[in-house]
């Protein structure tokens, strides 16, 4: 896999890692900076985290397995995200949800055969005016309902 | 020359989500287009509270209130509001009873609402410090730092005022300053807790995001009051725009010298820094919120010893919650005695609540203490959507409980919520209609436990699985009738034998509901039939016979063969095979197949 090879960090890593390292309690923001630039957290990135703040690596795994945040595999493309909070649950998310799955194929929390999509249920994200909702990337697609998923879905499908 | 009009425009979440910012841009190009940049001034602010009708756009003086606006509307709101005086009708709110327009400071929405919190939500721009500053802001400090307040006389104002946390448990926010006063130690802290975990909630997300230097002023006066140099502010990562308005005006209230070292010229040094929660429930609790910013897995410990004692990193702590905090600068400009007298004599000053579910008017709305439900859900949210019937409130989230119809005029306050079996929670406030099936809401209070439950002790991680386990059953029309007692069971084991406060109220949604609904629990135990028709389970198609004419179409779409019956006679249903997937329904043009 991939992922298992050493891995040099990028620059603004390193200077962010730099800038936290004497502060106390890093982990999770370093954590953070790294999801940001590679989406997820690789296996040997989180190695190389470890020899940096010269932290055990069952330390960094312990962290990261404990916050939802935080993600081990990488995911697709684009990230569907519905949101599964209780104002959007009432208002059918779990329709919205069931839709995704069927018109990517792919099930909750997983990603499709072509890595275009990733599918994943999130709590809340703090649009409940616009109840039931989805996100894809930074946008939000509120007040849906599954028949207008399809035309979202196309949008972000590369030809 | 004056400026003549102010326009703002929603820059929320949920209104920036819907294309705010291009309507912002849009109304400033227009506005240079008709050379009255100069007239006019253009601001994005916070969340008016109005989020389902957004995005949403006021101009001033006039009060217009423009909703669901797009930017192509920004040219005709500068043409004719700004320009002429006149209002764009198609914009303009209508209100739902009377489908007239109606100008911002009519709409029923707002009048029963009282803004303490929120006072500056969708007034200024928060980008802006001087916006802040010239509503009052900063002056409490200011007052703290010349010696017209000292650390006593704020924890006395603090002590009229009668503020009580806002995150949930209703602590007294001035005994828990003095604990952390009277400790001595060479270092302390205080802690924001931004971490708004109720799914369904968003009070402190606009807060942060419409007036975050009330939340950062309001810091630094804990610091002042108990000698802590060093504060923190626990946000969630999934809330990016709070964070990087917090981030913004931390940046410049440390070039305003309110923030920093030397204060103002004072001996009074404050240093405050963002750290980012990672989708945890459980770190909304305030030991495990402790746990992660020290970079550890977010497991709570028992209490005592209180944060405020021994917390972070094992020195005195502050805690308290965006709402908490944004109610302080206030109480010390205008006094304590001044917040006392709003609200209820237990719980006083106001709430804010996240009004959301079937209701007309889904938004942020904040009420004075001892507001009833009936105000909340008629009058501000313009009551159920589409009129259907009102079943009941959830309140507190994950750990609180249903409000039913009886008690629609009971004053809502810290004590009476807890009276009738919910609590106040953060201010998540979800309307369930006749539509909804209370133990399907239920179980998915339970499901999110369930996932929640940080695994340290058993009462809450296996008790949480076991509960979810039977409402499963339930849902799925396999109770049996000793399930409600096995819940209730499991519910006061778990009360009793938790560590934290997720798992002593993770049985609350179902000890609430089984105390004012227990007769839909048992229609699903006992007829298998869920009257909300949520349970898909439960449902059964049916053949009507009398309008089935045995045309077999719905007997040739079944994927499981067990619809039967002659041709040209009525057909029937094998309800045993039956898989529930709807394709006769939706084959059948004689509307002779029906769900109950
Ligand atoms: C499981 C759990 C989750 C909590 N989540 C939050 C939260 O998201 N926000 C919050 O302010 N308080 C939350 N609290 C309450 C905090 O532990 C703490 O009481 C509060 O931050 C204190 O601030 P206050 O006195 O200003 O209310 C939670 C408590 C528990 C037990
Ligand atoms: S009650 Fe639940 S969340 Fe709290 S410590 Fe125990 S297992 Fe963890
Ligand atoms: S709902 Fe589906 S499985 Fe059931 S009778 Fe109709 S077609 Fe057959
Ligand atoms: S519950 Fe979906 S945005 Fe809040
Ligand atoms: S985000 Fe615009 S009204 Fe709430």
């Amino acid at each position: 896999m991939p992922t298992e090879e050493k891995l040099e960090l990028p620059q603004h890593l390193l200077d962010f890692i730099e800038q936290w390292r004497n502060k106390q309690g890093n982990l999770i923001m370093i954590l953070h900076k790294t999801q940001e630039h590679y989406g997820y957290i690789p296996r040997a990135a989180a190695i190389e985290l470890a020899k940096i703040l010269d932290v055990p690596l069952a330390k960094v795994y312990g962290v990261i397995t404990f916050y939802h945040f935080f993600k081990l595999v990488k995911p697709g493309r684009n990230i569907i995200s519905v949101c599964m909070g209780t104002a959007c649950y009432i208002k059918g998310a779990g329709d919205l949800m069931a839709e995704c799955e069927t018109l990517l194929g792919c099930g909750v929390n997983c990603t499709t055969d072509d890595e275009e999509f990733s599918l994943q249920g999130v709590r809340c994200v703090g649009c409940c005016g616009l109840a039931p909702l989805i996100t894809v990337g930074n946008e939000v697609y509120g007040k849906l309902s599954a028949d207008k998923l399809p035309e979202i879905l196309a949008k972000y499908r590369s030809k | 020359m004056a400026v003549k009009n102010f326009v703002l425009v929603c820059g929320g979440t949920a209104c920036e989500s819907t294309k705010g910012d291009e309507i912002f841009k849009a109304l400033l190009k227009s506005a240079t287009k008709h050379g009255i940049k100069d007239d006019v001034q253009i601001i994005k602010t916070g969340c008016f509270g109005f989020c389902e009708k957004g995005p949403i756009v006021k101009v001033l003086p006039e009060e217009e209130f423009y909703v669901e606006v797009t930017p192509e509307d920004a040219e005709d709101i500068i043409a004719e509001t700004v320009v002429k005086g006149r209002t764009v009708e198609r914009l303009a709110y209508k209100d739902a009873s009377t489908k007239g327009s109606v100008s911002s400071e009519k709409i029923k929405f707002y009048q029963k609402q009282y803004r303490v919190v929120l006072r500056n939500c969708g007034l200024i721009n928060p980008e802006d410090i001087n916006e802040y500053i010239a509503r009052d802001g900063y002056l409490a400090l200011e007052k703290c730092l010349t010696g017209e307040l000292t650390p006593d006389s704020v924890i006395e104002h603090l002590k009229v005022s009668g503020l009580r946390g806002r995150g949930g448990a209703g602590f007294p926010t001035w005994l828990k300053w003095n604990f952390s006063k009277n400790v001595t130690a060479d270092q302390k802290y205080v802690v924001c807790n931004a971490d708004e975990g109720d799914p369904g909630a968003y009070m402190d997300r606009s807060t942060c995001e419409g007036d975050p230097h009330s939340i950062i002023e309001a810091m630094a006066i804990a610091g002042f009051t108990c000698g802590a140099d060093t504060g923190y502010i626990y946000i969630r990562a999934e809330y990016p725009l709070a964070i990087e308005r917090l981030n913004i005006a931390i940046e410049q209230a440390k070039e305003a010298g309110l923030l920093g070292d030397n204060i103002l010229g004072s001996d009074f040094s404050f240093n405050l820094e963002i750290r980012l929660g990672a989708g945890a429930f459980v770190c909304g609790e305030e030991t495990a919120l402790l746990a992660s910013i020290e970079g550890k897995r977010g497991m709570p410990i028992p209490k005592p010893p209180f944060p405020a004692v021994k917390g972070l990193w094992g020195k005195p702590s502050i805690i308290n919650n965006v709402e908490t905090f944004a109610n302080i600068p206030v109480i010390l400009t205008k006094g304590g005695a001044w917040f006392k007298s709003i609200g209820t004599a237990g719980s006083p000053g106001t709430k804010v609540f996240a009004l959301t579910g079937q209701i007309e008017n889904s938004g942020l709305v904040e009420v004075p203490m001892g507001t009833t439900l009936r105000d909340i859900v008629f009058d501000i949210g313009g009551g159920i959507k589409n009129g259907r019937k009102f079943k009941a409130v959830q309140t507190g989230g994950p750990s609180g409980g249903v409000i039913t119809e009886q008690f629609l005029d009971t004053p809502i306050d810290f004590d009476t919520l807890t009276s009738i079996g919910s609590m106040m929670g953060s201010g998540g406030m979800i309307v369930m209609s006749e539509d909804d099936c209370i133990v399907d809401v239920t179980k998915f209070y339970l499901e999110f436990c369930v996932e929640e439950s940080c695994g340290k002790c058993s009462p809450c991680r296996i008790g949480t699985k076991k509960m979810h386990e039977i409402l499963e059953k339930i849902t799925s029309g396999k109770g049996e009738m000793d399930d409600i007692q096995k819940l209730k069971d499991i519910g006061k084991a778990m009360k009793t034998a938790s560590l934290c406060g997720l798992g002593q109220t993770a049985a609350n949604p179902v000890l609430s509901t089984l105390k004012y609904f227990e007769d839909e629990y048992l229609e699903h135990i006992q007829d298998g039939k869920c009257r909300a028709g949520s349970c898909k389970d439960l449902m059964q198609y049916k053949v009507v016979t009398e309008k089935c004419i045995g045309c077999t179409v719905c007997a040739r779409k079944c994927p499981v063969n067990c619809i039967e019956g002659e041709r040209k006679a009525p057909h029937f249903i094998v309800q045993e095979k039956c898989v529930k997937c709807g394709a006769c329904y939706e084959a059948c043009k004689f509307d002779a197949i029906t769900i109950s």
